[in-house]
């Protein structure tokens, strides 16, 4: 075998965090990791958040963000260390030998320069080629990453194109230096599903056609065994599990990689059609200032203790759907039914029951909880408006509900800032149920969250809907989270809804073209399956 | 019409509307007080021919809407009364001192605009290091400073322990453009004090807020030298706020003027307006003021055209 | 919770020039109005700080001036602080018509520098105790509408505002319970940034003549007594000025440091 092109040994990464009104401390962020990129081969890393994978994908350009340091260890880049190499090393082959592509392309391109400039700055900076080729180079890449009109896509300022577009043109600006190694940092995690797949297909081939090497860093499992040729899977800083794609998806190792291999693989046996407890028919809604509906004629019914999910990407109006319901943006046309009453379009007019009977959990945990006020105030105040619960009694409540979303004793007199992501969404799960809620409108809530954290979240939201048969109407984008909890399923593209049914009628065939776009640009946790769509994907349009 | 165009002129009418707006205000200021406008000037013991007479001068028998659109007409053609005080023409009054006013601002605003950006370009550049923890320490010390304050402090320091310069700062016509700037020396030194630690320390945070976007650690991970990176990456985006900032920075120039004209017995436009407030000249008073407002206003409206000039995203739409 | 030593010494100092406000009878040697010395004598055993003009002592003085200076700001920032928090967080929850009105007219008066509005009313407006802090009072009062205003509408967009409001919660518990706690650090910051600025102003309007009026006195008025002397190498009016200068540091040392524990609030991901 030939010597690695990247090889990282026992690499230690350390950082002082200055939490604010308090000392500074010392974070240890990668401990011990070792790893190896053969020339032309793809590294995926994986791992939650705070798992340490963007920092060790930076650290091999030998960067550190913030106060952030390589302490130990050694990172050769083909067989020189450049972990402490002088600035001029580093500057010299940043850019030129190792490139980067960043999540946010939004953010990480300059917006007073015209793309070409930006794409092909590091090609002229570094004298590999002069402008001429550079930028025929350039208009090339654009061409093969798909993007439209190629010639004078170069043109354009980053606000005049769309993310994705703006994604491509970041993996050009990495590509057109002819670099040895490119990082890849979660380059489609920011995008709409229907996006990702076109991306993703495209930086598969980009890194095909060009033989580069190339680490690629995600959360997503489903997204790297597409793409990756080897896999590290990082928990903590600390390496869990290495070896070949096949072998991490299809027989991992540890416990760890098990549960991220088969998370969404939630069993969920749809419930029977029954009479609904909440009836949208013909809604209508649109924003003040705006000159479209921004729902079209919605109607949807949801029966007591299930679960309807209305699917759909961002800008389809599923969430403007719960705003309407909640009765935030009173509706311009069409009726809501709800426990056998009409509700008034306006939430000034709903009765102290509408209210209490109709509860809502956010996607970020965050924002939705008052940071002045501990879980006990946070999951007391809905007891103690909608039943007149009091001291003792409150107090003793609040516990009941506490253990019921599994969080237990020792968490009472704690403020938001001291739990973790999924506890905070576990309080907010608390505080909607302690009004003893027929329905609970979920929008996102696990979006924001690590995948194992929201598969627990997930496991909670159906445990407890088993005991209290309370319904849920279940927004998300995520149709791995839609199997998993749904019983019956709206899809809705543009503020209309395109699809509605039992789950097994709505993810069974035959499809509309939206439904079937959607349902096939999701990632599947099994290699070769991103040829297997693209393929199906050109013989229905040469078909056509 | 060019989206950037309709925006400046949306911005630029606006101005006008505002600069409407603030005439009556100084108008209707004084209008809008208990009790008579002859008898508070004149004080308790006014005879009753003496209050009659002021009334009449002032116009005060006629209708409030009456006397403010012959006021706001007389301003408009340059015609802004006589003083109450000694019957000088007003007009001709300011324009002898208003171009002393613009030569104390003028030379202050030539020393610290420069020195600020450069200030806060290095406070940027070694942010939270000691170069940046000795001038925010000096500028947060210099900003808690009133005007006077900071001039009698000069003073002292100037003439006193180390006499080099005149504790009053006159210029005449004739006097030589060499012989003006050294007697202007004390009271622009005092203005480039106060108006520093402002314009540094917004400087300081225009820079620092374009330094940590995503786009910059794009370009440091291109390779670029630390020159580069500022040059090519945040210079084109922070020019426009530092040129924000220094504008509405000369806008808070226009007032410290005011005091240290007094603090420098400098016989220009400030001295005269707070002179004639002590002596109740209103008409004085409502001109000078309308001129100052203006001038504000002037500039604030040149600081948001040019944040509507400099964004890319107007300046090439969709 | 540590404090660091600047925010420390500016609250030190802060208490002291307000006790020895509060205590000026007690503290101060000599009577504020009494010729006890010659003229601009030196610092010395019987006047520590020397004497002034008409041979008043400095430091007798200077504390029943802080007296004046500081009783003035507080009650003139006061009455901004709440004036404008009240009408801020009164816009913001109402939005609509109210919250229009309230905001163009501020636009209007901030357009003009507030010198100059105080400027001209002065021209006809007696000048006693009440007319200025009315008149200082009313023109910050603007400033802390817009800062208050912001934040209340910063922190209504929030999630947890918007449960309250779907769980049915009546205005009063909204704006004091979910809006206001969190509003408190930076108004408390600004408070502090308000009575610098009353400070600074009313000194400013006496040292032009048009604030405190003799008999009572004030620094800004002192420092204008006794500027004259300054020519002669005599450092009396530099006392007043050192002790508007020591406060309004004071105050802004600690204003900064609770600004600066204002964002420890937001809890944030790491990557």
């Amino acid at each position: 075998m030939d010597n690695p092109l990247l090889e990282i040994k026992n690499l230690r990464i350390e950082a002082t965090a200055y939490p604010p009104g308090e000392p500074p401390r010392h974070v240890v962020l990668v401990d011990d990791v070792s790893v190896s990129v053969q020339k032309g081969r793809v590294l995926g890393l994986i791992g939650e958040s705070g798992a340490g994978k963007s920092t060790i994908g930076l650290a091999s350009m030998a960067f550190g963000r913030g106060g952030v340091r390589l302490t130990g260890g050694q990172v050769l880049l083909n067989g020189r260390d450049i972990r402490g190499a002088d600035a001029g090393t580093l500057r010299a082959l940043r850019g030129r030998e190792v490139t980067y592509v960043a999540q946010s392309a939004a953010a990480a391109f300059n917006p007073a320069k015209r793309l070409m400039e930006q794409v092909i700055e590091t090609t002229l900076l570094h004298g590999v080629m002069g402008r001429p080729e550079a930028e025929a180079r350039a208009v090339s890449l654009f061409r093969k990453l798909g993007l439209p009109n190629p010639e004078i896509f170069g043109a354009r300022f980053p606000h005049q194109v769309s993310g994705g577009q703006l994604q491509r043109a970041m993996t050009a600006m990495a590509l057109c230096p002819k670099p040895e190694l490119v990082v890849f940092d979660e380059p489609t995690t920011a995008l709409d599903v229907t996006t990702q797949i076109e991306v993703l297909a495209a930086i598969k081939e980009a890194i095909h056609d060009t033989g580069v090497a190339a680490l690629y860093i995600t959360h997503d499992l489903a997204v790297v065994a597409q793409v990756a040729d080897d896999i590290l899977v990082l928990r903590g800083g600390k390496r869990v599990e290495y070896g070949t794609t096949d072998q991490i998806i299809n027989t991992p190792q540890e416990a760890y990689t098990r549960a991220l291999v088969s998370v969404r693989s939630i069993d969920h046996v749809e419930k029977p059609l029954a009479a609904p407890i909440l009836s949208v028919a013909g809604v209508t809604a649109r924003y003040k200032g705006i000159s479209f509906d921004v729902l079209k004629n919605v109607t949807v019914d949801l029966a007591p203790g299930q679960t309807l999910a209305v699917v759909g990407e961002s800008g389809s109006g599923k969430s403007t759907l719960a705003r309407v319901i909640t009765g935030l943006l009173p509706a311009a046309q069409g009726r809501i039914t709800f426990a056998g009453r009409q509700l008034s379009p306006d939430l000034a007019s709903r009765t102290k029951d509408d209210l209490r009977e109709l509860q809502m959990i956010y996607q970020m945990a965050d924002t939705a909880m008052n940071p002045r006020q501990t879980v006990g105030t946070i999951i007391g105040r809905p007891l103690e408006f909608y039943f007149g619960l009091k001291g003792e009694a409150k107090r003793d409540r609040v516990q009941d509900l506490l253990d019921q979303i599994e969080m237990g004793k020792g968490y009472i007199d704690r403020y938001p800032a001291e739990l973790s992501g999924g506890q905070k969404q576990r309080v907010c799960i608390a505080r909607a149920l302690a009004a003893k809620p027929k329905l609970i409108i979920c929008d996102e809530v696990t979006s924001a969250l690590d995948p194992l954290v929201a598969d627990g979240i997930l496991k909670l939201l159906l445990n407890l809907q088993a005991q209290e048969g309370v319904a849920y109407l279940f927004i998300t984008h995520d149709l791995a989270t839609v199997r998993a909890i749904a019983d019956r399923i709206a899809v809705m593209y543009r503020g209309a809804v395109v699809r509605y049914g039992s789950k097994t009628d709505v993810l069974t065939p035959p499809f509309d073209d939206y439904t079937d776009l959607l349902l096939s640009s999701v990632p599947e946790m099994k290699l070769g399956w991103l040829e297997g769509v693209l393929l199906i994907r050109k013989m229905e349009s040469a078909g056509n | 019409m060019h989206p950037v165009l309709i925006l400046v002129t949306q911005r630029v009418a606006l101005g006008l509307l505002l600069l409407l707006a603030v005439s009556v205000v100084i108008f209707a200021g004084t209008e809008a007080l208990p009790g008579d406008v002859a008898q508070a000037i004149l004080g308790q013991s006014a005879t009753p021919e003496a209050l009659a007479n002021l009334r009449e001068s002032l116009g005060l028998n006629q209708p409030p809407l009456t006397r403010y659109f012959n006021w706001i007409g007389g301003v408009l053609t340059g015609d802004l009364g006589v003083a109450l005080t000694n019957g000088q023409d007003i007009a001709q009054a300011i324009g002898q001192r208003m171009g002393n006013t613009i030569f104390l601002a003028a030379c202050a605003a030539a020393i610290s605009v420069p020195l600020a950006i450069l200030l806060g370009l290095v406070a940027a550049r070694y942010n939270g290091r000691w170069p940046d923890k000795v001038i925010s320490g000096i500028t947060l010390s210099t900003i808690s400073l009133p005007e006077f304050v900071a001039g009698y402090f000069v003073i002292y320091l100037l003439t006193q322990v180390v006499p080099i310069f005149q504790p009053v700062a006159m210029i005449f016509p004739g006097m030589t453009f060499w012989a003006k700037l050294h007697a202007v020396a004390l009271p622009v030194i005092v203005l480039v004090l106060v108006v520093l630690a402002h314009m540094m320390r917004m400087t300081r945070a225009a820079i620092l807020n374009v330094m940590q976007s995503a786009y910059i650690e794009t370009a440091e991970l291109k390779g670029l030298s630390p020159m580069a990176v500022i040059w090519r990456h945040a210079l084109p985006n922070a020019i426009a706020p530092i040129i924000s900032v220094v504008v509405i920075n000369l806008a808070y120039l226009v007032v410290g003027v005011v005091v240290v004209e007094v603090v420098f017995s400098y016989n220009a436009l400030g001295k005269y307006l707070v002179d004639h407030v002590a002596k109740r000249d209103l008409p004085v008073v409502q001109a000078v003021g309308m001129i100052f407002a203006a001038v504000y206003i002037g500039l604030n409206i040149l600081a948001d055209v040019v944040s509507i000039v400099a964004n890319p995203r107007l300046r090439h739409p969709k | 919770m540590k404090m660091p030593l600047s925010a420390l010494l500016g609250l030190i100092f802060t208490t002291l020039f307000f006790l020895a406000a509060i205590f000026a009878n007690l503290l101060a040697p000599y009577p504020i109005d009494a010729a006890v010395g010659g003229v601009w004598e030196a610092p010395s055993a019987t006047y520590w700080l020397g004497t002034d003009t008409i041979g008043r002592d400095i430091l007798s003085r200077l504390i029943y001036g802080g007296q004046v200076t500081i009783f003035v700001a507080t009650a003139s920032s006061l009455l901004a602080f709440t004036l404008g928090s009240v009408l801020g967080f009164v816009a913001a929850t109402q939005g609509g018509l109210v919250d229009q009105v309230l905001s163009r007219l501020v636009d209007l008066m901030m357009a003009i520098p507030a010198l100059i509005i105080a400027l001209v009313v002065l021209v006809v407006l007696p000048r006693s105790l009440i007319t200025l802090i009315l008149l200082m009072g009313l023109l910050d009062a603007t400033r802390v509408f817009r800062l208050s205003r912001a934040v209340a509408v910063d922190i209504a967009v929030m999630d947890y505002v918007e449960a309250a409001r779907l769980r049915g919660e009546r205005q009063g518990w909204i704006i004091f319970r979910e809006i206001l706690p969190n509003a408190l650090s930076p108004l408390v910051a600004e408070l502090g940034l308000r009575f610098i600025f009353a400070v600074l102003f009313i000194s400013t309007l006496s040292f032009l003549g048009l604030g405190i009026q003799p008999p009572l006195a004030d620094w800004g008025g002192m420092v204008q007594e006794n500027k004259g002397g300054l020519i002669y190498g005599k450092a009396a009016a530099l006392m007043p000025a050192l002790a508007i200068a020591v406060l309004a540091i004071s105050v802004n040392l600690v204003a900064d440091w609770v600004l600066s524990r204002t964002t420890s609030l937001k809890g944030g991901r790491g990557g």
